[in-house]
């Protein structure tokens, strides 16, 4: 049979071999957390401690500020030190809270609630906003929202994302492997919130010990189906793997639920879970550390607001070579000038490319019009003329080429062999016109 | 908090961060290089002169790019491969004969270089910027310039000096003016026709005869996905169509017979090849949406047996894909590509 796959895409090296092997590991507690309010689109949330009060390890510290919002929690037992504003990952300034760790570790409450699936939908809902669950993929979108969907958008299908098609990043294909039937439960948990009885996990075919565990895991589900995935970058885009499954294409600029599908990413699956049984607050994700510039990978359960610096000294500090430090995957995610930044709901991964290994792309060609963006773009965007219309500033010319329905996925950059910085001339583009 | 560490100054660039290592000047080079077999039969069957008068032309491309960007202070970019691809796709384009009709003659290829690079490409903003094929121009100004140098043609006689080389007329020549049986007659029969034509065998621009070495070259490219087979297979496929329709003669009158042309003959000669596969096929100056890219094919091919029929030139490949190219921005822009959901949501 031939895999589930959408139209387009390429095909970087996928380096997965550097980190993937490593177990899950708990990282060491840090001395403090930085725990950014505004981790996501959307509203940020509003303090509610105040400078040196106690807070206990899954505290609320901070209240959503509208619908599309999560709380925030401690990840810590510990001291508020500071409220104030620093920089996250992607260079911009945003209110935090700083937390001294008193590593006591002393939880607020957890109890453990195995009939959790007995449960009814607006509970098992409530729990999951309490949790302050976001999507773990990158974008980190409150899964509530996608979770209540107007009455004219009927839900009948949920599917896991498990494709992880970002090359280098492996933290979900080992949490799919140690925590696969946590997995399917979260699933689970989330066809029953929507009322919804049928289930997908898509996974990129290069893991087939993942694919494998999680069939057996979902052996007893005949609502559930775990599917294998070409392996082409960007599967695990929503539109794309939404097309992969179940043959239906989201309309331009439209959403997921616009064609009956709601999707979550497997950490997010994991939290819900632990949400639903433990009623644990997301608190902590698992971040791979990865790169040809890092002395040892590893896959690292980390608390939400530890520092990047921490954490790469937990792994042995950079070899010499370290030229550029990412966190997300190399695809999609953002270089940091400083690694004094927090790890939020949504870091996968910190990727650490050797000086040899960074490409630079201040100097670029000019566009040979050779097609092999347009081949390639998921959207079926012609990324050339976008990037020659934005580079010209012919910005609204630009919309007459569907600017906006492209999602940055940075294919076209990938592929161009005049080395053109096609995604920040898109970028600039969109900041500078309006849809 | 402490202040930031310093360990490590951190390179910050925007996504992505990994690129495909293809780049511009290799694909360039790459064509250049799929360019090699054809040349090679021109240089066995035309001798020292198609040499002299290829390497002319690709001296005087690059160095006139070298030149016209060192005047205007633009960014140096000779190696790219480019200009050397124009030189070396203008000169398999000239008759070899350039070099012996008269002594005077060695300016023909420089101008028609100059031309090139310098006026069809340079003034046009470089690589990437240009409307026409800047080959295809240069022959094509060289034609309208100097109309007699640039149409007589010598037998291709496999011999290295090439001295005693007689004039002759191409094989579309002799069909044009003479018809099918003469053409059949000047190799004997048909099938030695066929195999004369195939193999390079005849009176032609120099890289343009062996149909042979330019089909190994084109599977290379093919293969390799410089190029795809959009545009040269929609313009052969035309191209035979349209020949084998329009193509026939009817000995006795001379009037066009439907249905009767002789579509092989039609695709064997003339710079047939050459174009589909390595003119028309130009990134810059064809359509980059596929779809729009066998319109260009068919384009290109119905305007080549149009003035091969009907005009007065033997050939009109040339003409054919220039003036296809100023279509070429048009068509992308007609036929862009459908966003992704927007074809199931007019379904709806
Ligand atoms: S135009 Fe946008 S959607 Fe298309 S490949 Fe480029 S970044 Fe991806
Ligand atoms: S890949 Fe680069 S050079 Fe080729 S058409 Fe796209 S932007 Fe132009």
């Amino acid at each position: 049979m031939a895999l589930a796959t959408f139209k387009g895409g390429i095909h970087p090296p996928d380096k997965k071999d550097i980190a993937k092997d490593s177990a899950i590991k708990e990282a060491k507690s840090p001395q403090r957390v930085v725990i950014p309010l505004s981790q996501h689109l959307g509203a940020p949330c509003k303090p509610i401690v105040s400078i040196g009060q106690e807070v206990k390890k899954g505290e609320v510290i901070g209240e959503p500020g509208g619908f599309v919002s999560a709380p925030v929690h401690s990840s810590v037992s510990g001291k508020v030190i500071a409220i104030a504003e620093f920089p996250n990952t992607m260079g911009r300034m945003v209110n935090s809270i700083v937390i001294e760790n008193d590593c006591k570790e002393e939880w607020t409450s957890l109890k453990d609630n195995p009939d959790y699936i007995k449960l009814s939908a607006d509970e098992l809902k409530e729990k999951v906003k309490a949790a302050g669950i976001v999507g773990m993929g990158g974008a980190a979108f409150p899964t509530l929202v996608k979770l209540s969907p107007p009455k004219e958008k009927p839900i009948d299908t949920i599917i896991i994302n498990g494709a992880e098609c970002e090359p280098y990043l492996t933290a979900d294909y080992r949490l799919m492997l140690e925590k696969s039937s946590d997995i399917v439960e979260g699933l689970k948990i989330l066809m029953r919130i929507l009322g919804v009885n049928k289930g997908f996990i898509g996974i990129e075919n290069n893991k087939p010990d993942a694919i494998d565990k999680m069939k057996d895991a979902a052996k007893n589900e005949p609502n559930i189906e775990v599917c294998g995935l070409e392996v082409k970058y960007p599967q695990g885009a929503e539109k794309m793997l939404i097309s992969a499954l179940t043959g239906r294409e989201v309309p331009p600029r439209g959403l997921p639920m616009d064609v009956r599908v709601v999707v979550q990413n497997v950490g997010t699956a994991l939290a819900v879970y632990e949400a639903a049984r433990y009623g644990k607050p997301l608190i902590e994700r698992v971040v791979t550390v990865t790169g040809e510039g890092i002395k040892t990978p590893a896959n690292l359960m980390v608390k939400i607001g530890m520092l990047i610096s921490d954490i790469v000294d937990q792994c042995g500090g950079f070899k010499d070579s370290a030229g550029k430090v990412v966190s997300g995957g190399p695809m999609m995610g953002f270089a940091l000038s400083t690694l004094d930044v927090p790890v939020t709901k949504g870091t996968s991964g910190i990727l650490v490319i050797p000086k040899e290994g960074v490409v630079h792309t201040e100097e670029f060609g000019p566009c040979i019009r050779c097609g092999r963006c347009i081949d390639i773009c998921p959207m079926g965007l012609m990324p050339s003329m976008l990037s020659i219309l934005s580079e010209k500033g012919h910005y609204e010319d630009a919309k007459e080429y569907n600017l906006f329905d492209c999602f940055e996925c940075g294919s076209c950059a990938f592929v161009c062999p005049s080395k053109r910085p096609i995604v920040q001339f898109i970028r600039l583009a969109k900041s500078l016109t309006k849809p | 908090m402490e202040p930031v560490k310093k360990e490590h100054e951190l390179i910050v660039t925007v996504s992505p961060h990994v690129r495909d290592e293809e780049t511009t000047s290799r694909i360039m080079w790459t064509v250049n290089l799929s360019l090699l077999p054809a040349f090679f039969m021109g240089f066995y069957f035309f001798g020292l002169k198609a040499l002299f008068i290829t390497a002319l032309c690709i001296i005087s491309s690059v160095l006139s790019e070298y030149f016209f960007q060192k005047a205007v202070k633009k960014k140096l970019t000779v190696n790219d491969g480019s200009a050397f691809l124009t030189g070396l796709l203008l000169g398999m384009n000239l008759p070899s004969s350039l070099w012996s009709f008269n002594p005077f003659t060695i300016h023909v290829p420089i101008i028609g270089s100059v031309i090139a690079v310098v006026i069809t490409k340079q003034f046009f903003g470089g690589l990437g910027y240009n409307i026409f094929n800047p080959a295809l121009i240069g022959r094509a100004f060289l034609l309208i310039s100097f109309p007699k140098a640039m149409t007589i043609w010598t037998e291709p006689t496999a011999a290295f000096l090439a001295l005693d080389a007689k004039t002759t007329a191409t094989p579309l020549g002799i069909l044009k003016e003479d018809g099918l049986a003469k053409l059949i007659e000047a190799f004997g029969d048909k099938l030695n026709l066929y195999a004369e034509l195939f193999n390079g065998h005849r009176a032609g621009s120099i890289g343009e005869t062996s149909v042979l070495a330019l089909l190994i070259g084109a599977g290379f490219l093919l293969y390799k996905r410089y190029i795809t087979w959009h545009i040269p297979f929609s313009f052969l496929g035309t191209v035979a169509v349209l020949a084998w329709i329009f193509g026939g003669k009817s000995p006795e009158t001379g009037k066009m017979l439907l249905f009767a042309g002789d579509p092989l003959i039609h695709l064997l000669s003339g710079g047939l090849m050459l174009g589909a596969f390595f003119m028309a096929t130009d990134y810059v100056t064809c359509p980059s949406v596929r779809k729009g890219q066998i319109v260009f094919g068919i384009g290109c091919g119905a305007l080549t047996m149009l003035i091969r029929i009907k005009g007065g030139y033997p050939e009109g490949v040339m003409f054919a894909i220039l003036l296809m190219n100023c279509f070429a921005p048009l068509i992308d822009r007609a036929m862009k590509s459908d966003v992704f959901g927007a074809v199931k949501e007019k379904k709806k």
